[in-house]
């Protein structure tokens, strides 16, 4: 796949999609996270046990590997800014937002909607639970963001199957949007 | 003005800010579209609404 990926957050969203992208042929990720792996994350995460206290980003590349050794993942374990999003995410045309709070996603989307023009944001919001899962949806927000998600659900503990089906929504669509299945083709 | 699909009258000189926070956002956890296009948000104070505006709004929850 010729599409750079980005991957802003290796948490319950973002390990998942990393993985469904590699699945699908994607070798050019950057996979940005600042943390490392905690027990706490193993109930949804990608990550094994072997992992706690290891780099998120150092695991992710790990476990990416086993499934296609021919990848060589750019990562970069910083705290994301509005200083460094364009830098750490440069040659991306889709950037995938997977970070955790609303402050940090609401930056990260509006970083790259106006440093980097050209450039596809695909969010996930409203994940917590166990609600339904067909309140998980996709939507075309603005021109160049899509935002999947319940929109609403933050309260409560996170668990694997509504992470992941969320996580297969941003990973399904940014296989549409390379597909040229949705209205706009990406370029690089 | 057009708000996320929902017709709404502003007052004049109403700024974007203080129309997100007076319809419940918090204009740190959201992205704005005015007109098609993004509004950065160290602009919100000096974006002036006008009655013919087309606004989108997200906002984001927690939890990745």
């Amino acid at each position: 796949m010729a599409v750079r990926v980005g991957i802003a957050g290796l948490g319950g969203l973002g390990s998942n999609i990393a993985v469904m992208l590699v699945r699908s042929g994607f070798r050019d990720l950057v996979l940005v996270d600042f943390d490392t792996v905690a027990e706490s994350n193993l109930n949804r995460q990608i990550y094994f046990r072997k992992h706690l206290g290891i780099k998120k980003t150092e695991a992710c590349s790990e476990i990416l590997k086993m499934i296609d050794p021919e990848i060589g993942p750019v990562t970069s374990d910083v705290r994301l800014t509005e200083q460094n999003i364009p830098e750490v995410f440069r040659g991306c045309g889709i950037v995938c937002e997977a970070l955790d709070s609303p402050e940090a996603k609401a930056m990260l989307v509006n970083t790259v909607l106006t440093e980097m023009p050209g450039a596809y944001v695909v969010s996930g919001s409203g994940i917590a639970g166990w609600g339904c899962p067909n309140d998980i949806i996709t939507k075309h927000i603005f021109k160049k963001l899509y935002v999947c998600g319940d929109g609403t659900s933050d309260t409560g503990d996170m668990h694997a199957p509504r992470v992941t089906v969320c996580a297969g929504h941003q990973a399904n669509l940014i296989l549409r949007l390379v597909y040229g299945m949705e209205d706009e083709k990406i370029e690089r | 003005m057009i708000a996320n699909g929902r017709e709404i009258k502003v007052g004049a000189g109403t700024t974007l800010q203080e129309f997100l926070v007076s319809s419940g956002y918090d204009p740190r956890n959201v992205a704005v579209e005015l007109n098609g296009r993004i509004s950065p948000r160290n602009a919100f104070n000096d974006v002036i609404l006008k009655n013919t505006d087309s606004l989108e709004i997200v906002s984001f929850v927690g939890g990745g």
